[in-house]
């Protein structure tokens, strides 16, 4: 009954993946491989900046804005960008920047999830389609084509319609309508992989077919699938701000950069600019970080960077 | 013979612009290269070898330049020719063939198309005579049935065809300097030979120089009047070749020829003279007479034809003609078989089968006593025989997961198929195997892209042998290795071999590889075996005319010798067939 000294040496697991103490270091080396990343490239180390910024505010939004961003206040109504209102004030006299700042987290939220979601399935469509071919590639191809053959924002407005105005059918809207492109690039990248030396080696150290497909193929797509997730974050962000544009997903007066350009709109030709261009514009600049920062997420899955 | 030369190169420095700073591919490099001469630039990968001839082309890449030296062609200074000017001589007066004829081709482009294209362009054609210069090329470079090939795209010619078209665009506008880059590389060795001997000749016809690049000192030593050694971006020696090979004066050549498998070395022969190993015999083979490892009978592998759903309506179906046609042969157990072809001939569709990766169409495979022929092929990764027969795989770096370090690449079979409990963790098992394929154990976590050929190959075989497998196959494991580190690559083989009592099913396309490390050797053509035997009796004396041309073919560094008895013993032979 006495333990053996050896045994626990035995956990066949103490090699790729190790218990807790390992992972923080893990972490850490994906943080120095992202500032070696962001010191190679400009571009990649302003994107990388805006995005923290975006993300921090999205985190913290509600805890760091001046004013409510649901109060209304009649005395100030529609005042231009001052000091004390950065951004301007609407017509309940609310302020445009906490608005905006706050909005943040929904608009980043939704994109978030809905390019997990598409992340996710899309993956899995594509793997067992690439890995298996035959019918399984041939139902599933079939069905993207389904999806792909409706023009995509028209589609998501339809599923919103249909099953109903929330944000959570916004996410699910938005996740069908950018699942095709994620399962075809998983199609295509684990199709040329899988009779690859690689693969034919693991089949001999006895890995199943599962096991060969998650383990040792799909991580060697995640470099392109970077980029598409990061082309992806903008376009489902320009997605769920042109639903909430056009008076579905999220209703007023919840803070959204889509409805409160809508809103704003109405008071472009009277002259009050500020209340459509400041939403408008944290729009733009967030779908363009995220274009920008492709690259460099490609780069931090890339084996081939760390040095 | 004049005494200008046609090419002179005078101190050449060519530096690459990369990440890590400036780096010097090749320095202090001086030769000339006169009228009519064949020059042989010889050199183990990295030694700055095509750098010199794409320096000479001025075809660097983007980031290497000239840092110093001067290049002179027929009298013209290309240091300072413009690019107008280059490209006018490139293709007219200068040509190369490149390592790759399929890459080297325009995929989508007829082959008579593309030899027009350099005609046009060097104005040595009209339009209304384009197309018979280009099917005379095709002609010229014995190309059968030249009016039909000219409109050939590349992927309906073989290899050796491809080769030949890019002959025949480098050589349409009769140029003056043939450069050929490592052109047989990639090639079977009989159309090697067939490739090399027309490039020889139509040099020899038109009085052209050729440079010829490549890691191959035979064929340096059969096609070359004269060898440069490189090594490390820097020329050791230069001689006539005759003189290299019976009297190499710098060290490296010395051990680059020692490294070359030959007729007459041994395994140990090709180490380096100081390796401690080098004395010493690889440990005799343990020989059983119990019943073979592997008994293959009858397998037979036909790839059926795929066709759409009309076709299978409307079409009758013609048989297609089977890779592995009804072979047999056995593995005694401690024994090295040699399974020898070129390629399509089915010996890596047979090891595929023998490994179930694939499973036969018909016949049986019997792994020591156990049919496995009927287990079907997603099933067996489960089966306890997979970790009893592993395999060594002939690209090192595609078989290796790029995400994987070369620790969880040794790692994996054990954690998979291991026997678990033994009482030692997997990292001391893969530290252990390391050692064994004396890997360092610091590489151990390093990434594929972070290891070198040679690493690689050995991290290769300690996932192969972390089972302790009865039966191995090695698919021309050291095909892609410079020859320096195939001879320790093959030491390593048969070490582990006489160790581990391991039995090999040695696939390989070079009989001299084989001749090292088998026992007994099977010839295979065309899916069918034409001829087994010992190593030694197959290769010294053939009895089939197919392993006759093989062997002829291989480019030696040593005077072919007449053979005294193989003549009459083939005359025998076609006697007897008739």
């Amino acid at each position: 009954m006495r333990p053996d000294p050896t045994m626990s040496k035995t956990v066949p697991n103490a090699l790729p993946r190790s218990p807790g103490g390992r992972l923080k270091g893990a972490i850490g080396d994906r943080l120095r491989l992202a500032a070696y990343i962001a010191r190679g490239s400009t571009t990649t180390m302003l994107a990388m900046a805006m995005a923290a910024v975006f993300v921090l505010a999205a985190i913290l939004g509600p805890a760091i804005v001046p004013y409510d961003p649901l109060a209304s206040n009649p005395q100030a109504a529609l005042q231009p960008p001052s000091f004390d209102f950065w951004f301007g004030t609407d017509n309940l006299g609310r302020d445009v920047f906490s608005r905006v700042v706050v909005a943040t987290r929904l608009d980043l939220g939704i994109a978030f999830g809905a390019v997990a979601l598409s992340f996710v399935a899309g993956s899995l469509i594509g793997s067992l389609s690439g890995y298996f071919g035959g019918w399984v590639d041939a139902v599933f191809g079939r069905l993207i084509d389904v999806i792909m053959a409706f023009p995509l924002f028209v589609l998501a407005m339809g599923i919103v319609a249909a099953a109903g105005n929330t944000v959570e059918n916004i996410v699910y809207a938005t996740a069908i309508i950018n699942l095709p492109f994620y399962a075809r690039i998983v199609r295509s990248e684990i199709a040329v992989r899988r009779e690859s030396g690689f693969v034919q080696a693991a089949r001999l150290s006895g890995n199943g077919d599962l096991r060969i497909m998650a383990v040792h193929l799909f991580p060697n797509v995640l470099p392109p699938l970077m980029v598409q997730i990061s082309l992806n974050l903008g376009w489902a962000m320009l997605n769920a701000a042109g639903l909430s544009f056009i008076g579905l997903g999220v209703r007023p007066p919840t803070p959204e950069w889509g409805i409160m350009v809508a809103e704003g709109s109405n008071f472009i030709i009277s002259g009050e600019w500020w209340l459509a261009l400041f939403p408008g514009a944290t729009l733009m600049l967030a779908v363009f970080t995220f274009n920008l920062l492709g690259d460099g997420l490609r780069d931090l899955v890339d084996p081939r960077q760390r040095t | 013979m004049n005494d200008i030369p046609l090419l002179q190169i005078d101190d050449l420095a060519v530096t690459f612009e990369t990440r890590g700073g400036t780096v010097e591919a090749v320095r202090d490099v001086s030769f000339r290269l006169q009228k009519g001469e064949a020059l042989g630039i010889v050199g183990e990968s990295g030694s700055g070898k095509s750098v010199t001839s794409y320096a000479a082309m001025k075809i660097l890449d983007r980031n290497g330049t000239v840092a110093s030296g001067s290049i002179t062609f027929g009298g013209m200074d290309l240091g300072t020719a413009s690019e107008a000017a280059m490209s006018d001589l490139r293709g007219r007066e200068m040509s190369m063939i490149f390592q790759d004829p399929r890459s080297a081709l325009n995929p989508i482009r007829t082959v008579g198309r593309q030899i027009e294209d350099v005609l046009l362009r060097h104005s040595q054609a009209t339009r209304h005579d384009v197309r018979a210069k280009a099917v005379e090329m095709l002609r010229k470079v014995r190309i059968a049935r030249p009016e039909e090939r000219y409109h050939a795209y590349p992927f309906e010619l073989s290899g050796g065809m491809c080769q030949r078209v890019v002959i025949a665009i480098a050589l349409a506008c009769d140029p003056q300097l043939l450069i050929a880059d490592e052109p047989t590389t990639g090639l079977d060795v009989t159309t090697q030979k067939a490739v090399m001997d027309l490039a020889d000749e139509l040099r020899r016809q038109s009085n052209l120089s050729m440079l010829l690049i490549t890691h191959d000192l035979g064929l340096a030593a059969t096609y070359c009047d004269r060898i440069v050694v490189m090594e490390k971006g820097r020329i050791v020696e230069t001689a006539p070749a005759r003189s290299l090979f019976d009297d190499p004066q710098h060290p490296y050549t010395r051990r680059l020829i020692a490294a070359m498998p030959r007729r007459t070395a041994g395994l140990r022969d090709l180490l380096p003279t100081g390796d401690a190993e080098r004395g010493t015999a690889p440990a005799a083979w343990p020989a059983t007479a119990a019943r073979p490892l592997l008994e293959i009978s009858g397998l037979t592998k036909t790839f059926a034809k795929k066709r759409g759903l009309p076709g299978r309506l409307l079409g009758k179906a013609e048989p297609p003609a089977p890779a592995v046609d009804d072979i047999s042969f056995t593995l005694d157990r401690g024994e090295s078989l040699g399974l020898v072809g070129e390629s399509g001939c089915g010996k890596s569709t047979t090891s595929s089968m023998i490994m179930r990766l694939l499973d036969p169409t018909a016949g049986e495979i019997v792994f020591d006593g156990e049919r496995i022929d009927q287990i079907p092929r997603a099933s067996f990764a489960r089966s306890p025989l997979r970790a009893r027969m592993q395999m060594v795989f002939q690209d090192h770096t595609a078989s290796l997961n790029p995400r994987f370090t070369a620790r969880r690449s040794i790692a994996d079979p054990i954690l998979r198929l291991g026997r678990r409990g033994d009482g030692r963790s997997v990292d001391d098992r893969v530290a252990e195997l390391a050692d064994r394929v004396s890997l360092p154990q610091a590489l151990l976590d390093r990434f594929p892209h972070q290891l070198s050929g040679g690493q690689k190959a050995r991290v290769g075989i300690a996932r192969a042998i972390a089972l302790s497998p009865d039966l191995l196959i090695l698919d021309e494991p050291t095909a892609a290795l410079d020859v320096s580190v195939q001879a320790v690559v093959l030491n390593l083989l048969a070490d582990l071999r006489a160790e581990m009592g391991l039995s090999y099913l040695f696939i390989s396309h070079d009989l001299e590889v084989v001749r090292l490390l088998c026992d007994r050797v099977i010839v295979m053509r065309g899916g069918v075996i034409v001829e087994e035997g010992a190593t030694t009796e197959v290769l010294t004396d053939p009895k089939d005319a197919y392993t006759r041309e093989l062997i002829d073919a291989i480019p030696t560094i040593e005077p072919r010798d007449p053979r005294p008895g193989a003549a009459p013993a083939a005359a025998a032979a076609a006697l007897a067939a008739r």
